[in-house]
């Protein structure tokens, strides 16, 4: 297991290198002189001549990448140019939040699409199957920022139940529960409709199996056949699907935090690329690219706890 | 029929596939006695396995439907057993191993737990109880260092090692009948003549009695008290399995006899029995066997012959029964 891990973690260096790269190039093609930022919309243009300089934007772009890595592995992400923060600081800020709503969303999407997915499954074919099964068909063609506007226009603006602006603290508090309440359901909405379809899928595969007959040849009962010998041989795949789904859930966690303005990771990198500052940007794509191999290294884990047999012996 | 553990009185299970009604068991009636193994003999589709499933009525419903009889266990009718009562005796007065032994154990539990669930939803046993009767089970079955192998997972072990943890699992609970559908088909010929040892020798031991579903004649011989031979749903001859093998009376049994292709005997092709097995959703008026046996008549193509003794313990549908008189 540790081996594994570790094996992950080595992995995970080019990657990282890569997403690096990538996005220094991406933020040097975007448009946008960080320079003119700086200094300010009136500024003359020696000032900003001056101040790319200074900043080395006129060397040679492989210099500027080194210069930029290397200041990184020291862990100098450097500074904003709007807020003058440290880009450590704006992400540390935005961070706990993002975690927070992605803890929101799937504490209750995923057991819930498990569980519609299983019911739906051991009924096939009666009205439950088929409501579970157009609900998932719902939450994965409704695009997320749809679901987020209905969400506001009704639950927040005619019936006033949730608000639908900002964060309003710390996860334990009832103003900061009320604030996620609805970015954490639209999130969690579109993530349902997979999990859902793949446990379904894969509960009926598992429960044709030998094993499960021999589960019910030892005598067990309906319950235990499917909670034990089905479902927990099904959630393998389901695994792996929301480990896929990552992706999407960050790409959508960022929809999401910027229509509730919702300060997390997501906002700050709209943020950050909106204005071309570009630091902050490239902070928060490796943040983003660094959630991304964490969560893949965790299904992993989970991954070989659930099937022994891709464990090395 | 009394003394008898188990027996199964004109049993009938049916299959509804799209439009066709598949009688998979047509009417089917055998025993099995205290501590003595039954042969079921047939070839695929014959409806045997269907017949071992039936008895733990883990027959899927639907598409399956028990559409008549009665299988008596001990006494009582399974068929009108309720569900409760039945969880108790599968795995536990029942047990049952399968054919296929890479895939009937469950891959993501140890051989051990999966042996130890057994044992606990059966009595209340303590854990560690359970995980040691599991090991000694193991032992039973004679799996080298079972106090290690109790801990392996199902993908750690080979076929036979597998279907020896199958037989400890069915086996856990000392069951008064133990039903192996094909449990050496799967396996290699030396294998297969260990299993089969092992299977004779715990009988001796626990005094269990055994159905063998199974198509190897060869593995009847070997094993079997008595034998039933099925063919097409229902059962066309019925003996000691010394008295078969001396004396087959009906036409299929002597077809399935000299199709076993002999060491001893020089042949440039093996015997076959002409013709095919009619579509299981065809009702035929006559016997079953009719249209490839060479004996066959306009009687044994309208009416169906009854099963009837022509010796003592020696059973036969075949109207041409004694088949002595006809080949004279």
């Amino acid at each position: 297991m540790i081996e594994t891990i570790a094996n992950r973690l080595l992995l995970s260096i080019p990657v990282l290198f890569g997403v690096l790269l990538l996005g220094f190039v991406l933020v040097q093609v975007a448009p946008g002189d960080p320079a003119r930022v700086l200094a300010g919309p009136s500024a003359p243009p020696e000032v900003i001549e001056q101040i790319r300089q200074r900043m080395g934007l006129d060397d040679p772009f492989f210099t500027q990448f080194f210069g930029y890595l290397g200041r990184v592995l020291q862990g100098d992400l450097g500074r904003s140019l709007i807020s003058n923060k440290t880009v450590l600081s704006e992400l540390i800020a935005a961070i706990g939040p993002t975690m927070e709503l992605m803890f929101a969303c799937l504490i209750w999407s995923i057991p819930l699409g498990i569980a519609m997915g299983t019911l739906a499954a051991v009924w096939r074919g009666s009205l439950v199957d088929r409501g579970v099964m157009a609900f998932s068909v719902a939450g994965v063609s409704l695009p997320i920022f749809f679901i987020c506007l209905i969400l506001i226009q009704y639950v927040g603006v005619q019936w006033r139940l949730l608000p639908f602006i900002g964060r309003g603290g710390p996860l334990w508090t009832v103003e900061g529960l009320r604030h996620i309440a609805l970015p954490a359901l639209s999130l969690g909405l579109i993530f349902i409709g997979p999990v859902a379809r793949m446990t379904r899928s894969s509960v009926l595969e598992v429960l044709k199996l030998d094993h499960v007959r021999t589960a019910r040849a030892k005598g067990l009962g309906e319950f235990r056949v499917v909670m034990r010998h089905g479902l927990r041989n099904a959630l393998i795949p389901v695994v792996t699907l929301v480990g896929l789904q990552a992706g999407y859930l960050l790409g959508g966690a960022v929809v999401t935090e910027t229509i509730f303005s919702y300060p997390g990771i997501g906002r700050l990198a709209v943020g950050a690329i909106l204005s071309s500052d570009f630091p902050l940007a490239q902070g928060t794509i490796l943040v983003l690219a660094l959630a991304f191999i964490l969560i893949n290294m965790l299904v992993d884990v989970l991954y070989a706890l659930l099937d022994p047999r891709t464990q090395k012996r | 029929m009394t003394g008898s553990l188990l027996s199964v009185e004109d049993l009938r299970v049916q299959f509804k596939v799209g439009p066709h009604l598949y009688r998979a068991v047509d009417g089917i009636n055998f025993s099995v006695e205290r501590g003595r193994t039954l042969g079921v003999v047939g070839e695929s589709g014959c409806g045997k396995s269907v017949t071992s499933l039936a008895i733990m009525r883990l027959v899927p419903q639907p598409p399956g439907l028990y559409a008549g009889g009665r299988i008596m266990f001990d006494g009582s009718d399974l068929l009108s057993t309720p569900d409760r009562q039945m969880r108790k005796l599968r795995g536990g007065r029942i047990g049952m191993i399968f054919q296929e032994p890479m895939t009937s154990l469950n891959p993501v539990y140890t051989c051990g737990e999966q042996i130890v669930e057994s044992l606990r939803i059966h009595s209340n046993l303590s854990a560690q109880k359970a995980r040691a009767r599991a090991i000694e089970l193991l032992d039973l079955v004679r799996l080298p260092s079972p106090s290690k192998r109790v801990d392996d997972y199902p993908h750690q072990l080979s076929g036979g090692q597998r279907q020896r943890v199958m037989i400890a699992l069915a086996l856990a609970n000392d069951p008064d009948l133990l039903i192996a559908d094909e449990p050496t088909t799967a396996l290699d010929v030396t294998i297969q003549a260990q299993i089969l040892d092992l299977m004779r020798d715990l009988q001796e031991r626990t005094g269990t009695a055994i159905l063998l579903i199974t198509h190897d004649l060869g593995v009847v011989a070997e094993t079997c008290d008595d034998v039933v031979v099925m063919y097409a749903g229902g059962v066309v001859e019925q003996a000691r399995t010394a008295d078969l093998f001396a004396d087959p009376q009906h036409p299929y049994t002597i077809g399935l006899m000299a199709a076993v292709p002999r060491i001893d005997v020089e042949a440039d092709r093996l015997a076959t029995i002409e013709g095919s097995v009619p579509a299981p959703w065809t009702q035929l008026p006559g016997c079953r066997f009719a249209s490839r046996c060479p004996l066959a008549d306009e009687k044994c193509r309208s009416e169906p012959p009854p099963l009837h003794e022509i010796s003592k313990a020696h059973a036969v549908a075949c109207w041409k029964a004694p088949i002595e008189k006809v080949l004279k």
